[in-house]
């Protein structure tokens, strides 16, 4: 039993760690109730831990925590090199977002409430990395709601405008409804397999005939609550709010994070419980009773033109960039859609590159609006010439996000749209070219508003510190790069595609 | 009459509807939670009900416990923030408190 334990807590070390950061962290703020700018710093130094051994588990693929019964080979969580591959993004992005988080001035502004901040950030990271490799209905549940809740308050934490409360209220209701439907979801699909672990379920369709209305439900019930987590339409209300309404870096962490533990919950979900085989090509044929590839692909078109159209009037930077968030969800379940190893391929490597502009991008619009203290449109007029090196940058993320070449969100949507049209969904691929030109308005529109337009008064140049020029060129160099050579990025992710199950 | 796992989960299926109905139609941030709660309640209800007509072994009724915490936990953050709206806006109305808009 005890030898169990240990091997079983040698597979989940990255998670041991923020455990343990957390605590840390929540002991520290007890400590230096005076000073508390070390805080940050142990956040880093165990997410950088964490990130080490979530590198050297990339080619483990096991098991953790195996029932009592052990006449069958699964548990609570699958680790595995896809799981391994989330971690290390999910780490490498909370490692930004505390930088990120350390150069904004509303984190600043609430420094003695800093020690919670990032113990709540560090909840997140916990409920992120247990989700990406959660194979057991009530893990997945549960690591959820841990991301949800520290979310939650994270939304609303910095209290300095009314906004923030709102975001906060909004992301809390949103929330709490969407899991619960997926509690009640996942309580019919236990009743009708009479297990709660993915494979175990996959046996039980297998070879047992089910009730088709009520597994449906089931299952539209339980991808409300994933759906909410990658803001699909149509359970993306909470979005654009809670976008605008939280404070800069968290949104930037929304965006990215808990965007992606929510694919690859969705995929593992999808993957392990509802396969019938692999073919050699790389393809799944599914279980007959549900029809997911329709079932994605309505969602995923729904998803992309609200988010695409709607994003065409935003005046507030966020705001459009949550749409914009909403409309690459969209590009990302198509990945899903095709269910094959090719598109999930496209998924991985999306979010890999989708990381580097997204953070680049929100990190800039937090750089302005430090100094000018607002995300609209109309403070950037002529801001290209004012700060030559920010309008230059921010314009490389943004066109990067509409994937022109030579850029790296080029290769990664070509991947998308190539496996797309690899399933012969060719109206699909069109309607996502077509997505993908309106997309190019919106974007374009801050580079006209940067360099183009002409300002009532000029904007006066915003000096930069050195360390928030290293982290820019941090993002952007390899937004650039992978666009040129993108062999070793698409190496990584193609090594990285083993899914435990069947 | 005996009473058996279909007894359970009518109640289950009314608990469900009501929460629904309660988040849809009530305008209360505080009414809108209770709503979220039958929901949690419902699914209870169906764990235990299935784990122990189905011959499932006990799982169903631990999972019931964790949900029983969690709801706990959601409650507490839920309530606390509810209050924060409260502080700002004097009132916990949710379609008045919108200030963030297309």
């Amino acid at each position: 039993m005890l030898e169990n334990l240990i091997t079983d807590a040698n597979l989940i070390v990255p998670e041991i760690i923020v455990a343990v950061t957390l605590l840390l962290v929540v002991l520290f703020d007890l400590i230096f109730h005076k000073d508390k700018s070390i805080i940050p710093y142990i956040g880093i130094v165990g997410l950088f831990a964490a990130l080490y051994y979530a590198i050297q588990g990339l080619p483990q693929n096991s098991y953790a925590f195996t029932t009592a019964a052990t006449s069958h080979q699964y548990g609570l969580l699958a680790i595995d090199s896809f799981g391994s591959y989330f971690k290390i993004l999910i780490l490498i992005t909370s490692i930004l977002i505390i930088f990120f988080s350390k150069a904004s001035s509303e984190i600043q502004r609430i420094k003695d409430r800093s020690g919670e901040y990032y113990a709540l950030i560090m909840g997140m990271v916990l409920g992120m990395l247990f989700m990406v490799s959660a194979s057991d209905l009530i893990i997945i549940y549960l690591s959820v709601e841990l991301l949800s809740l520290s979310s939650y308050v994270l939304a609303g934490f910095t209290k300095l405008r009314d906004r923030n409360s709102e975001a906060s209220l909004k992301y809390l209701i949103y929330g709490a409804v969407s899991s619960g439907l997926m509690l009640f979801g996942i309580s019919l699909l236990y009743g009708m397999t009479g297990n709660t672990n993915l494979i175990a379920i996959n046996t039980v369709l297998r070879n047992s005939s089910i009730n088709i209305l009520t597994y449906s439900f089931s299952l539209i019930l339980i991808f409300v609550g994933i759906g909410f987590k990658i803001s699909a339409v149509p359970f993306h209300f909470w979005t654009p709010d809670v976008y605008e309404g939280s404070p800069i870096s968290i949104t930037a962490f929304l965006s990215v994070a808990s965007k992606a533990a929510g694919f690859a919950l969705l995929i593992r979900f999808i993957k392990t419980a509802f396969i019938l085989n692999e073919t050699d090509s790389g393809s799944w044929s599914m279980i007959e009773f549900f029809d997911w590839q329709t079932f994605i692909i309505i969602i995923s078109i729904l998803t992309m033109t609200l988010g695409n159209f709607v994003a065409l009037w935003q005046n507030n930077l966020k705001r459009m960039l949550a749409y914009s968030s909403i409309a690459h969800a969209g590009y990302m379940l198509l990945g899903v859609a095709v269910l094959s190893n090719q598109g999930i391929l496209a998924v991985m490597i999306h979010f890999l590159v989708y990381m580097l502009m997204n953070i680049g991008a929100f990190y800039i619009v937090m750089l302005i609006a430090n100094k000018t203290g607002s995300e609209d449109i109309d403070d950037y007029n002529r801001l290209g010439y004012a700060s030559p090196f920010l309008g230059v940058s921010l314009s490389i993320f943004l066109i990067s996000l509409t994937g022109l070449p030579p850029l790296a969100g080029f290769i990664s949507k070509l991947y998308i749209f190539l496996a797309v049209i690899d399933a012969k969904l060719i109206t699909v691929a069109v309607i996502a070219v077509i997505n993908s030109v309106v997309s190019l308005y919106y974007y374009i529109r801050v580079l006209k508003h940067m360099f183009l337009k002409k300002a009532d008064q000029e904007p006066k140049g915003l000096k930069l510190a050195p360390a928030e020029i290293v982290f820019v060129l941090i993002l952007l160099i390899p937004t650039i790069i992978f666009g040129l050579y993108f062999t070793p990025m698409i190496e990584f992710a193609r090594n990285s595609l083993s899914i435990l199950g069947y | 009459m005996e009473v058996g796992l279909n007894h359970f989960l009518i109640v289950s299926t009314i608990l469900f509807s009501f929460g629904l109905y309660g988040i849809v139609t009530r305008k209360n941030a505080i009414m809108v939670l209770m709503g979220v709660e039958l929901i949690l309640n419902a699914a209870n209800i169906n764990f235990v009900a299935f784990s122990s007509f189905g011959n499932f072994g006990i799982n169903g009724q631990l999972y019931a416990l964790f949900v029983i915490i969690l709801a706990a936990a959601e409650a507490a953050i839920a309530l606390a923030i509810v209050l924060n709206i409260y502080k700002t806006f004097s009132k916990v109305n949710i379609d008045e408190i919108n200030n963030l808009k297309d």
